[in-house]
């Protein structure tokens, strides 16, 4: 697999270098930039000239209660969208992974969500989910399901569970395709035997492929976690205005840019930082594995 | 005998209606959004607030002033030459950078791919004073190329695993006969791997092209005006009279039209797409 090549090899690293200068530049400078930020007093018109503040910004983020607020919505959106969407991605790629006519046409719909800017679904949800003239309540009052319309976005409680089917329609088909190839990697004879020998769909489910599909059930969750923790673009744009469903990203760019408080956004965004690389320590050992496949 | 062989057959023709509506019910929670986005944006004005799922009468008002609007024809020109632009610059660095990485064991190799996926999960409001500082200082602010290099964070390292993926998937014996006959790295990564590399290049543009097209954060926070914003910029800022009065047509109509390229490519190149996202994550 691989070409003579002695470790000191200056090709190695001069094909190397373009990518390392922009990992260098577009992440590792300016991450080191947000670290020293968020010891300092910088605001976003004076970046040069900042006094160090030691852990100001820490304590002051400490006692703030709207950022324990942002800290809290953001963890009940991963705490109950990342399962929601395993559970559904689960049954789509069970359906996928069948064989039968049109499975092509049924992949592409349903990358369908995925496909759509995230700025796009949170305006197509908004509109559906609007509370005067929104299709949802009109369906919702048709069935006799309620009786007046919803506030989904203007409630505090409502927008919250918007968001969080909002985020489970768009992020479920990404879902459902790292499950499909889990599901395309495990012994397929196992699927056939079940069959001929007639034992029911429920009990294959649960005593041959979910143990079988554990890491990856694991791995896809830890994973998906990693991205929804930093949620903004869907929060940002479907519930502008309502600050009950602020999120740690949504919070950290309006301290760093509406606020111009550079300093204490910084620290915000380094405390989110600092949960995602504990989420990540979990994560290590399928690092370690992936890393191993590419020798 | 024949009676067990009927419920046989019920029973699995039951099977297959379950599957069949299942199938229905998926496909209409995915697509259901976007059609009633479609539908909303062919409603004249004074019939938008109707609720039929099927419309009586549709007109094309709403995109003839969406193209008519000159800060939205621009922000569309926008994003095509950022998202081009920055598919283009990934595949070259990302192809120059997997040669290495995937033929050849060097110390601090599994360093680079270990950092690049660490990357993948910073979050990106972490970066955004830097970035912000570093745009300035090149003098690039509110200009497509600062997007450009701030999305490289984006597409970089997810291409650069793909990539690598893709070429460790090569078989030596090519590149041995090419060093045979003194072909050089910059030859054989051009002539030899590259044709064979179509589909993964095709994927992986693909990708990156998507990813840059959707930003949202960044192109919010390093453009200013509306002759330098991007599509999905310009319709969450898009605003009517009031907070309560947002011109949905007109919102609908632009959604449709930054949606439509991408639901046509996801229709074409499903099944890479697909094998690109998976390589990228999971497989390994």
């Amino acid at each position: 697999m691989q070409s003579k090549s002695t470790p000191t090899d200056p090709f190695n690293w001069l094909f190397l270098a373009p990518c390392l200068l922009v990992l260098a530049v577009c992440a590792g400078w300016p991450l080191l930039r947000t670290m020293f930020f968020s010891f300092t007093d910088a605001t976003l018109d004076n970046l040069q000239q900042t006094s160090f503040i030691g852990l100001d910004n820490f304590i002051t983020l400490a006692r703030d209660q709207e950022w324990w607020k942002a800290a809290l919505n953001t963890f009940t959106i991963v705490i109950i969208s990342v399962p929601l969407e395993t559970v559904l991605g689960l049954v789509v790629a069970l359906i996928l992974h069948k064989n039968f006519r049109g499975r092509g046409w049924m992949r592409a719909i349903v990358l369908v969500p995925w496909a759509i800017p995230t700025i796009v679904s949170a305006r197509m949800w908004g509109w559906m989910l609007n509370d005067v003239y929104g299709i949802i309540n009109e369906l919702l009052l048709r069935a006799s399901i309620i009786d007046s319309p919803v506030p989904w976005i203007a409630s505090n409680t409502l927008s919250l569970i918007s968001i969080i089917l909002v985020d489970v329609w768009k992020t479920t088909p990404y879902m459902s395709l790292l499950l499909l190839a889990g599901l395309q990697s495990l012994p397929q004879d196992c699927f056939e035997a079940a069959e001929v020998d007639g034992i029911s769909f429920g009990r294959m489910l649960f005593k041959v492929i979910l143990p079988l599909l554990k890491p990856t059930l694991i791995v896809s969750m830890i994973f998906r976690a990693l991205d929804a923790i930093r949620i903004f673009d869907l929060v940002y744009v479907l519930s502008s205005g309502n600050n009950a469903t602020t999120t740690m990203s949504v919070y950290a760019r309006r301290h760093l840019v509406d606020y111009a408080d550079v300093g204490y956004g910084s620290t915000i965004a380094i405390v989110l930082l600092f949960f995602i690389v504990f989420l990540g320590i979990l994560y290590a050992p399928f690092y370690r594995k992936k890393l191993q496949s590419l020798d | 005998m024949k009676n067990l062989d009927n419920k046989w057959k019920y029973k699995r023709f039951a099977k297959e209606l379950i599957f069949l509506v299942a199938c229905l019910i998926i496909a209409a929670w995915s697509l259901f959004p976007f059609y009633w986005a479609v539908v909303s944006s062919l409603r004249a004005s004074s019939d938008l607030f109707s609720t039929d799922l099927i419309p009586s009468s549709i007109t094309i008002e709403n995109y003839k002033y969406i193209f008519n609007d000159e800060s939205f024809g621009a922000s569309f020109w926008n994003s095509v030459v950022v998202a081009t632009l920055t598919a283009l610059a990934t595949l070259i660095i990302c192809l120059l950078a997997a040669y290495p990485l995937a033929r050849c064991r060097f110390v601090g190799r599994k360093r680079v791919l270990m950092i690049a996926l660490c990357v993948t999960t910073l979050p990106h409001v972490a970066v955004l004073s830097g970035l912000f500082e570093m745009i300035r200082f090149f003098d690039i602010y509110n200009e497509k190329s600062a997007l450009i290099l701030a999305y490289m964070i984006i597409t970089v390292p997810f291409t650069l695993w793909v990539m690598t993926n893709f070429m460790n998937g090569i078989p030596k014996e090519i590149e041995e006969a090419a060093i045979m006959d003194g072909a050089t790295r910059y030859v054989i990564l051009t002539k030899i791997f590259l044709p064979v590399l179509k589909p993964a290049v095709v994927t992986t543009g693909l990708l990156a092209f998507i990813a840059a097209w959707n930003e949202f954060l960044f192109a919010l926070t390093f453009t200013l005006t509306n002759q330098a914003r991007t599509v999905p910029v310009s319709i969450a800022l898009f605003s009517g009279a009031s907070q309560h009065e947002l011109p949905y047509g007109l919102i609908m109509a632009a959604s449709v039209v930054v949606t439509l390229p991408l639901v046509v490519l996801v229709v074409i190149f499903q099944r890479r797409i697909i094998s690109g996202l998976t390589a990228g994550s999971l497989k390994g």
